[in-house]
């Protein structure tokens, strides 16, 4: 009986925390007319995509999935090399001082953005590196491998010297050692932590709508923040704007549960 | 190969990272910093005025204002999603069956997937006072409200979208924290007659002690540094109701162009996140 009161509750909970994405998606499916006879909590007449495609073109929303793919797909290979080769000289190499190294690493990704914003803002201008993309993939990729350089140094460290030893007898240098003994033995590590920089740079909103200005070098977080509120958007509107930037986060979110699970679990090096 | 020769070689391997922490972080920070003891617009030549900025931010009432919303946010981002994660993961746990907990652990994750500003955009369309979906239901009842425009309801109702976007995080580390325990410290406590809450306080919470340590430190970090959500539900407002630090530094820097007071309240914030860093770190190394 307990048991059962417990279950409702914990299911009520539930509902209330999934009941915002199911009015979004309700409602951004609803044409015009529909929303004003029936209002938000109806179910859709019939499914109408006019204000998710009028909402498309307005903002040329094909253009800002490219730029945050690119965006974020640069950031999470560069980032993860860097991170590779830092957790090389520091798990593997035990570097001189690497303790010093790696809380050099942690405090870059502890700072708040707000303390590098302006400098890097008036670097960029002065480097002519403002309002262009590259400029985001560069400050993520440190930003990002920082942290992995931090997480990566640990599992390194772990690192089976035999495997190691092996290799330099058969005559492998230290980077042939990296590159096809390391790499493809970390690989489970190296994806998941590849995941993780997608999605983290994919969700950055504070320093991207800073240095991203033109419509054309937009993501998808910076585009939907600065619509927000703005006359254009009605209900209807607002719900298809919603709904396509849950779309893509909860796609990543369910292709990537595999692997995450997967890749936390093998991905430790035993 | 003795280990000392070994280990020079591989400083090769940081040389990119150096170059690269250096020109995007260490440069910058030194710069902001330095930019903090002067009166600058951005453009021309900066002015020295010595700790000015930092002795208007002790006067400046907004300034105050912001860090104590701040500590509203750590309530609702660490705090709250903390107590009611330990709760929740606990009596997931205890339920039976599979299917069912994973599928209800999901729908409190589910928030945790979208960038912070898109959840700002659901909740911003959700609380709009003219066309919202919460006013259009709460209407009928005479309790509709202008959530977020209004001076007394504003600031509870971002902490109440932002308990909704973080509760899932401790909750599935927790669980997976709790995966750790050895059910026979839970039979034993069972067999001593322990009730339900005792056995969470005295051998679920010392058990997954690790894990609270983590979401806590990460979940206040997350909060000091809030910036989306307050951007897009309420730019700061109505009036100073939901200003924080992050914010009110970018007012400085790109509105209202006092880069220099804008450097000082983003240096205090960078040390109030490093003080809370040590101090965590500190506390869980003594544990």
């Amino acid at each position: 009986m307990r048991r059962g009161a417990l279950t409702a509750s914990l299911a009520v909970l539930a509902l209330a925390m999934v009941a915002p994405f199911v009015i979004v998606a309700l409602n951004a499916v609803k044409s015009k007319r529909d929303y004003t006879a029936n209002g938000p909590f109806s179910l859709p007449e019939g499914l109408s995509l006019e204000a998710v495609a009028d909402f498309w073109t307005r903002v040329d929303f094909g253009e800002k999935l490219f730029n945050s793919a690119l965006i974020s797909g640069s950031v999470a290979v560069l980032a993860v090399l860097l991170s590779v080769l830092n957790a090389y000289a520091i798990g593997i190499g035990r570097v001189r001082g690497r303790m010093w190294v790696l809380v050099v690493f942690l405090a870059a990704n502890t700072l708040p953005q707000e303390a590098l914003v302006y400098p890097l803002y008036y670097l960029a201008k002065a480097t002519g590196l403002y309002d262009t993309r590259l400029a985001v993939i560069i400050i993520f990729t440190v930003i990002q491998s920082a942290f992995g350089t931090y997480l990566l140094s640990a599992v390194l460290g772990q690192f089976p010297r035999e495997i190691l030893d092996a290799a330099h007898i058969d005559g492998a240098g230290r980077f042939r050692a990296l590159w096809s003994v390391v790499v493809p033995i970390s690989r489970p590590t190296l994806s998941v932590l590849m995941i993780f920089f997608f999605i983290w740079t994919w969700n950055e909103f504070f320093l991207p709508l800073i240095f991203l200005v033109s419509n054309d070098n937009q993501t998808v977080p910076v585009v939907l923040g600065l619509l927000q509120g703005e006359k254009m958007m009605d209900a209807t509107m607002s719900s298809a704007a919603a709904l396509l930037g849950i779309v893509p986060a909860v796609a990543f979110f369910l292709i990537f549960q595999r692997t995450l699970t997967r890749g936390v679990t093998v991905g430790a090096i035993k | 190969m003795s280990a000392t020769r070994a280990g020079r070689g591989y400083w090769l391997y940081l040389a990119p990272s150096a170059v690269l922490i250096l020109a995007v972080i260490v440069v910058p920070f030194g710069m902001n910093v330095a930019a903090s003891f002067t009166r600058w617009s951005g453009v021309g030549a900066p002015r020295w005025i010595g700790l000015d900025n930092y002795a208007r931010l002790l006067r400046d009432e907004r300034f105050w204002q912001s860090f104590q919303h701040n500590v509203a946010l750590i309530v609702a981002m660490a705090v709250v999603p903390t107590l009611l994660g330990l709760v929740l993961a606990a009596a997931l746990f205890t339920l039976r069956g599979r299917r069912l907990p994973s599928v209800l652990r999901a729908a409190y994750y589910l928030p945790q997937v979208l960038p912070v500003a898109v959840a700002g955009v659901v909740w911003g369309w959700l609380l709009n006072p003219s066309y919202g979906a919460l006013n259009e239901l709460l209407g009928p009842l005479g309790l509709d409200r202008n959530w977020l425009g209004d001076p007394g309801y504003a600031l509870p109702t971002v902490m109440a979208v932002m308990v909704w976007f973080q509760l899932g995080y401790p909750v599935v580390i927790f669980m997976a924290g709790l995966q750790r325990v050895d059910p026979a410290l839970y039979e034993a406590a069972q067999l001593d007659g322990a009730s339900w809450w005792r056995r969470f306080w005295h051998v679920t919470i010392p058990q997954i002690r690790p894990e609270i340590f983590v979401v806590l430190l990460t979940c206040t970090i997350a909060a000091l540094k809030v910036f989306g959500p307050i951007y897009v539900l309420t730019r700061g407002g109505p009036g100073n109701a939901t200003m924080v630090p992050s914010y009110f530094s970018y007012l400085n820097f790109f509105e209202r162009l006092n880069v220099g007071y804008g450097s000082a309240i983003a240096t205090v914030l960078a040390l109030v996140i490093l003080l809370v860093t040590v101090a965590f770190l500190r506390l869980q190394e003594r544990e």
